[in-house]
C-alpha cells in the first residue's frame, strides 16, 4: 500500500521533569493506510498512550513528523490543531470521560457545538450516532444512569458524530466486563467495516485485539512489527 | 445558547456548595451596603446643610458660649440677610436613654432661616405666643406618642431643674434628608430663668446662624466675622453649615475610618469565598477541560465556561445581597433612629455592592482559568478522578 493515511516518521518523544529527560518514544516509524484497524499493544509504560496522543494532535513530538491524511499535524498552531482535531479525529478514552452534567444526547452533541450546523441538523446527527451505537433509547440518560459499557458506547457516538475518518481509542475496553467489552469491540469492528473508519486502538486485551487486522507492539519506546 | 446551559449545569453541580457560596456573597454584599449606609448616616447632617448658612461658635470649643449681644454687630454686615441663635439644652426626658437633640432657639428668627422645617402657620403662631411652647419633629413626636397640647417635663442637666413645656407645633421635613427628630424650645424661656437662677449664664448662646445672600463669598465673610471679635472675651469661629456638620464627623473620624476599612475587608472576604469555590471547581474539572480541548474546544471556550460560572454565582449572590439589604437596613434604621435619624440606603451603594461582587466574580475566575487553559491536554487527561 503506497498511500498511507497516518504516517509517523522518525518520531521521538521525551518528557522533561525537573530538567531530567525521560525518553518515551524512540525513532518511531509507522504507516497506516486508510480503512485499517490497528491494535497497539505493549507493556504498561511503554508509550502507547503517548503515541496515540501524538497522532491525535493533543501532544507534540520532540522530533520527527506526524502526518494524517497528508496534513502535517506537528506543524499546526494550537488553534489550527484544535480545529483540525474537531474535524478529523474521534477519540475514545479508557474511562469514557463523559461530561457528568450532560445527558447522553448532550454529550454526543458537544463536538457539534463547534460546527455551524443548525439545531435540527445537530439533532439528526446525534440521533444517527446514538442509533449506530444502539443507544437511541437512552438519549435522556445521564452518565451515572448508564452502565460502563453504555457509557463507552455513548463516548464512541461522541467520537463518530462529526464523522471523522480516524478513530483513536485508548484501551476502550480496559474498564469493562467481558460482555460489555465484546459489545464495544463489535461496534468498533463495525465502524471499521461498514463505515470504513481507520482505527488505531491501544489494548492490553488479546480478545479485543482479535478484531484488529494489524498488530503493533511497543516495547520500551520502540515499535516492532508483529503480524 | 448551549454554553450558557453548560455554565448553569456546572454551577448547580454541587448545589449545596454553590448555595453556600451565593449566601456568603449575599451576606457580604448586604454587610457592605449597611456599613456604607452607616458611613453616609454620619454625613447626613453635612449633606442636608444649606450653602447659604454660616454657623458661628466659640473659637475655643463648642462647649463654650458666645454673648447673644454679638448678634447686632453681625446683623449689620453687608451680605448678611438673616441671623438667629440657638443654645443646646440637653435635658432628660423621663430616662437618660431617651436621647434627642434639644435646642433653645429664638422663635422670631430661627425658623425663617430653616425653610426645610415645615410648620403650619397657626402652630407657629402658638409657639410664638407662649413662653414654654415647643415645636418637635414628626419622627420625635411619633417616637414618644406626643401630640399637640401635650405637657412635657424635661429635667435639665446643663441647665438644672425641672422644666415644663407644652407641645404647640410639629414640623415635617421638606426633604427626605431633613432631620425630623429635633426639639425646639424658646430661648427666652431658658434665658429668663437663667437671669434669676444663674445670672452669669444668662445672655449666652451656643451658636449663631447667619444667612448670607451669596454662598460664593462664604469664606470671605466667615473671616470677616471672626475678625470683628478678635481679642474680645469670646473669639468666634465662623464656618459654613456644611463644615460645621463635618466637624462632628471629624470627631468620630476614627470610627468612620474603621467602618470604611471594614467595608473593604468585606469585599476581600467575598473574594476569598468565591475564589475558593472556583479553585475547587477548576481542580475537579481538570480532566473535563482536557476532554473538551481534545474534542477541539479552544481556550476561549474554557475561559467562557469558568468566567461564566463565576460571574453567574457572583451576580446571583450580589443580587440576593441587594434584595436582603432592604429589610436588614430598614430594621437597623429602626433600631438606631434616635441617634441616626437619617439612615437611608443610597442607590449608589447598592450599585457599588453589585459591581463589587461582579468584579469579585471576575477576579475569582482569573486564576482557575489560567490554570485550566495552561494545563497541557495530556496532563489534564492523566488526572483521573
Ligand atoms: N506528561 C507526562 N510527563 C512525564 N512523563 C510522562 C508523561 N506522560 C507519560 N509519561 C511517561 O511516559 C511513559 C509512557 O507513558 P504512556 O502513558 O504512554 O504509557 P502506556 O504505554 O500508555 O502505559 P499504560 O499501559 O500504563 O497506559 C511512562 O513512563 C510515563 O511515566
Ligand atoms: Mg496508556
Amino acid at each position: 500500500m503506497s498511500e498511507s493515511f497516518v504516517e509517523l516518521r522518525s518520531v521521538n518523544k521525551s518528557y522533561w521533569r525537573d530538567r531530567l529527560e525521560i525518553p518515551v518514544l524512540n525513532n518511531i516509524n509507522l504507516s497506516v493506510p486508510e480503512g485499517e484497524f490497528v491494535a497497539l499493544m505493549g507493556p504498561s509504560g511503554s508509550g502507547k498512550t503517548t503515541l496515540l496522543n501524538l497522532i491525535a494532535g493533543i501532544d507534540r513530538p520532540s522530533a520527527g513528523e506526524v502526518s494524517v491524511n497528508g496534513e502535517s499535524v506537528s506543524q499546526l498552531s494550537e488553534g489550527a490543531l484544535a480545529r483540525w482535531r474537531s474535524r478529523n479525529i474521534g477519540f475514545v478514552f479508557q474511562f469514557y470521560n463523559l461530561m457528568p452534567v450532560l445527558n447522553a444526547f448532550e454529550n454526543v452533541e458537544l463536538p457539534l457545538l463547534l460546527t455551524r450546523l443548525s439545531r435540527s441538523e445537530r439533532r439528526r446527527q446525534v440521533e444517527t450516532a446514538l442509533t449506530i451505537v444502539g443507544l437511541a433509547d437512552r438519549m435522556k440518560h445521564y452518565p451515572n444512569q448508564l452502565s460502563g459499557g453504555q457509557e463507552q458506547r455513548v463516548a464512541i457516538a461522541r467520537a463518530i458524530v462529526t464523522d471523522p475518518r480516524l478513530i483513536l481509542a485508548d484501551e476502550p475496553t480496559g474498564d469493562l466486563d467481558k460482555v460489555s467489552a465484546e459489545e464495544v469491540m463489535e461496534l468498533l469492528s463495525r465502524l471499521n467495516k461498514e463505515f470504513n473508519k481507520t482505527i488505531i486502538m491501544v489494548t492490553h486485551d488479546p480478545r479485543a485485539a482479535e478484531k484488529a487486522h494489524v498488530w503493533r507492539h511497543l516495547d520500551k519506546g520502540e515499535l516492532n512489527n508483529k503480524q | 445558547m448551549k454554553v450558557l446551559k453548560l455554565v448553569s449545569k456546572n454551577a448547580t453541580r454541587h448545589l449545596l456548595r454553590t448555595a453556600l457560596t451565593i449566601l456568603g456573597l449575599a451576606i457580604a454584599v448586604m454587610a457592605f451596603a449597611v456599613i456604607r449606609t452607616s458611613i453616609d448616616a454620619w454625613y447626613a447632617g453635612a449633606r442636608a446643610s444649606s450653602p447659604n448658612r454660616l454657623v458661628i461658635t466659640n473659637a475655643i470649643s463648642l462647649v463654650f458660649d458666645l454673648p447673644v449681644a454679638y448678634k447686632d454687630k453681625i446683623a449689620q454686615i453687608d451680605g448678611v440677610t438673616g441671623i438667629s441663635w440657638a443654645q443646646w439644652f440637653g435635658g432628660t426626658y423621663v430616662d437618660p436613654k431617651n436621647f434627642f437633640p434639644q435646642f433653645a432657639i429664638d422663635g422670631e428668627t430661627y425658623l425663617d432661616l430653616y425653610p426645610e422645617y415645615i410648620i403650619p402657620s397657626e402652630q407657629r403662631e402658638a409657639f410664638l405666643s407662649e413662653r414654654n411652647a415647643v415645636i418637635v419633629g414628626r419622627a420625635l413626636a411619633d417616637r414618644f406618642g406626643w401630640s399637640i397640647g401635650d405637657p412635657i417635663r424635661l429635667t435639665g442637666t446643663i441647665f438644672p431643674g425641672e422644666w415644663d413645656f407644652v407641645i404647640r407645633g410639629i414640623y415635617t421635613g421638606k426633604m427626605e434628608t431633613t432631620d425630623e427628630s429635633q426639639w425646639f424650645m424658646r430661648y427666652d424661656y431658658l434665658d429668663e430663668r437663667m437671669k434669676v437662677e444663674a445670672p452669669p449664664r444668662a445672655g449666652q448662646v451656643g451658636s449663631f446662624i447667619v444667612q448670607i445672600d451669596d454662598p460664593s463669598r462664604a469664606a470671605q465673610m466667615s473671616a470677616f466675622i471672626d475678625s470683628l471679635f478678635v481679642n474680645s472675651l469670646a473669639e468666634t469661629k465662623t464656618q459654613t453649615e456644611e463644615a460645621f456638620q463635618l466637624s462632628f464627623v471629624a470627631m468620630a473620624s476614627s470610627i468612620v475610618t474603621g467602618l470604611r476599612i471594614v467595608s473593604f475587608m468585606v469585599i476581600g472576604i467575598i473574594l476569598l469565598v468565591l475564589a475558593n469555590t472556583m479553585a475547587m471547581t477548576a481542580r475537579e474539572r481538570v480532566s473535563e477541560y482536557a476532554v473538551m480541548k481534545t474534542l477541539g474546544f479552544r481556550p476561549i471556550h474554557i475561559v467562557g465556561l469558568i468566567f461564566g460560572e463565576s460571574l453567574v454565582i457572583a451576580g446571583i449572590g450580589g443580587l440576593l445581597g441587594v434584595i436582603i439589604t432592604f429589610p436588614i437596613n430598614g430594621l437597623l434604621a429602626e433600631v438606631i433612629k434616635d441617634y441616626f435619624p437619617i439612615f437611608k440606603l443610597d442607590p449608589l451603594t447598592l450599585v457599588l455592592g453589585l459591581v463589587s461582587s461582579l468584579i469579585v466574580g471576575f477576579v475569582a475566575a482569573v486564576f482557575p482559568t489560567l490554570k485550566a487553559v495552561r494545563t497541557p491536554i495530556v496532563d489534564g487527561l492523566r488526572i483521573i478522578d
